[in-house]
C-alpha cells in the first residue's frame, strides 16, 4: 500500500512491476490512469492546474486505499495523483489494484477512483489558449457514483 | 473582556477559489468566543472586509475541515487548530 502526490510524471509500467515483484500471490492486477484531455465542454485547454491540501492529502488517499484494501482483499495498491501545471495529454492519476482474481482487483480500481474523485482535497483550474482560467466545478455524477458503493453495503 | 475561555488562536487555510478570492493562503487568527462550530465562523469570515464577503457570500458553496479531516458546517471547532476551506473536490 503506497501513496504518492507529485509533480514529476509516472510510468505505469515501471510503478506495476514495483508493486507486484516478488509477490507471486498475485493473479491481478488492474490499473486506472487518468490523462488531461486537450478540450473540456467544447473548449480548448492550454494547461490544467492542479492544487492541493498538502498533509490532507496524503491522510485522505490512505484513507481510501486502507478501504479499498479491506473490501477487495487486495493484495498490494498504489495511488499516484499528481500536482503542478499540466499539459493536454500529460499523466494526472494512476491507481492500481492487485488481487489473487480479476473481479476484485477491478471493482477496487472503479472503488478508488469513485471516492478519490469526491474526498481526496485536490482542485483543477483550466486555462484556454486565450489565458483565461476557470475552476473546474465538481460534477453531481462524481457524488451518484459514489452512491453505488454506500448501497453494497448492506 | 467577558467571562469566556480566551480561545488560543487557530489557522485557517485556504485553496482554490476561496483562496483567490480572499487573496491569501492562510493566516492565524483569534477566533471570538461566539464562533463555535464552522458555519458560526464561515459568517464571522463574512464581516472580515469586502474579499471575505465575497468569498464566503455564498457558505453552502464550500467544504470544510477540521485538523485535516472533512466536517459539515454544523461541526463544532473545539479545540481543533486548523481549518480548511475550500470548493467541491475536482481531483483524479
Amino acid at each position: 500500500m503506497s501513496v504518492s502526490v507529485q509533480e514529476s510524471d509516472f510510468d505505469i509500467s515501471t510503478e506495476i512491476d514495483r508493486l507486484s515483484a516478488g509477490n507471486d500471490s498475485i493473479g491481478a492486477i488492474a490499473t486506472f490512469a487518468g490523462k488531461v484531455r486537450g478540450v473540456s465542454h467544447g473548449k480548448p485547454i492550454a494547461t490544467l492546474a492542479l492544487e492541493h491540501y498538502p498533509g490532507m492529502t496524503e491522510d485522505e488517499l490512505s484513507r481510501i486505499e486502507a478501504e479499498a484494501v479491506t473490501r477487495f482483499s487486495l493484495t498490494a495498491s498504489r495511488i499516484v495523483h499528481r500536482v503542478g501545471t499540466l499539459l493536454p495529454g500529460d499523466n494526472i492519476v494512476l491507481v492500481v489494484a492487485c488481487a489473487p482474481h480479476r473481479h476484485d482487483a477491478i471493482a477496487a480500481c472503479d472503488f478508488l477512483m469513485d471516492y478519490l474523485k469526491t474526498n481526496a482535497p485536490f482542485w483543477k483550474k483550466e486555462t484556454g489558449p486565450d489565458g483565461v482560467g476557470e475552476w473546474v466545478d465538481a460534477r453531481t455524477s462524481d457524488d451518484q457514483a459514489l452512491r453505488r458503493w454506500q448501497k453494497t453495503d448492506l | 473582556m467577558n467571562n469566556e475561555t480566551q480561545r488560543s488562536e487557530i489557522t485557517i487555510r485556504y485553496f482554490a477559489w476561496v483562496r483567490e478570492k480572499i487573496g491569501r493562503t492562510e493566516e492565524r487568527v483569534q477566533l471570538p468566543a461566539s464562533v463555535v462550530t464552522v458555519r458560526d465562523l464561515m459568517q464571522w469570515q463574512q464581516s472580515r472586509g469586502p474579499q471575505f464577503a465575497a468569498a464566503f457570500a455564498q457558505p453552502e458553496a464550500i467544504r470544510s475541515a477540521l485538523d485535516r479531516i472533512h466536517v459539515k458546517a454544523d461541526a463544532k471547532i473545539g479545540a481543533a487548530r486548523e481549518v480548511g476551506f475550500f470548493p467541491p473536490v475536482t481531483g483524479g
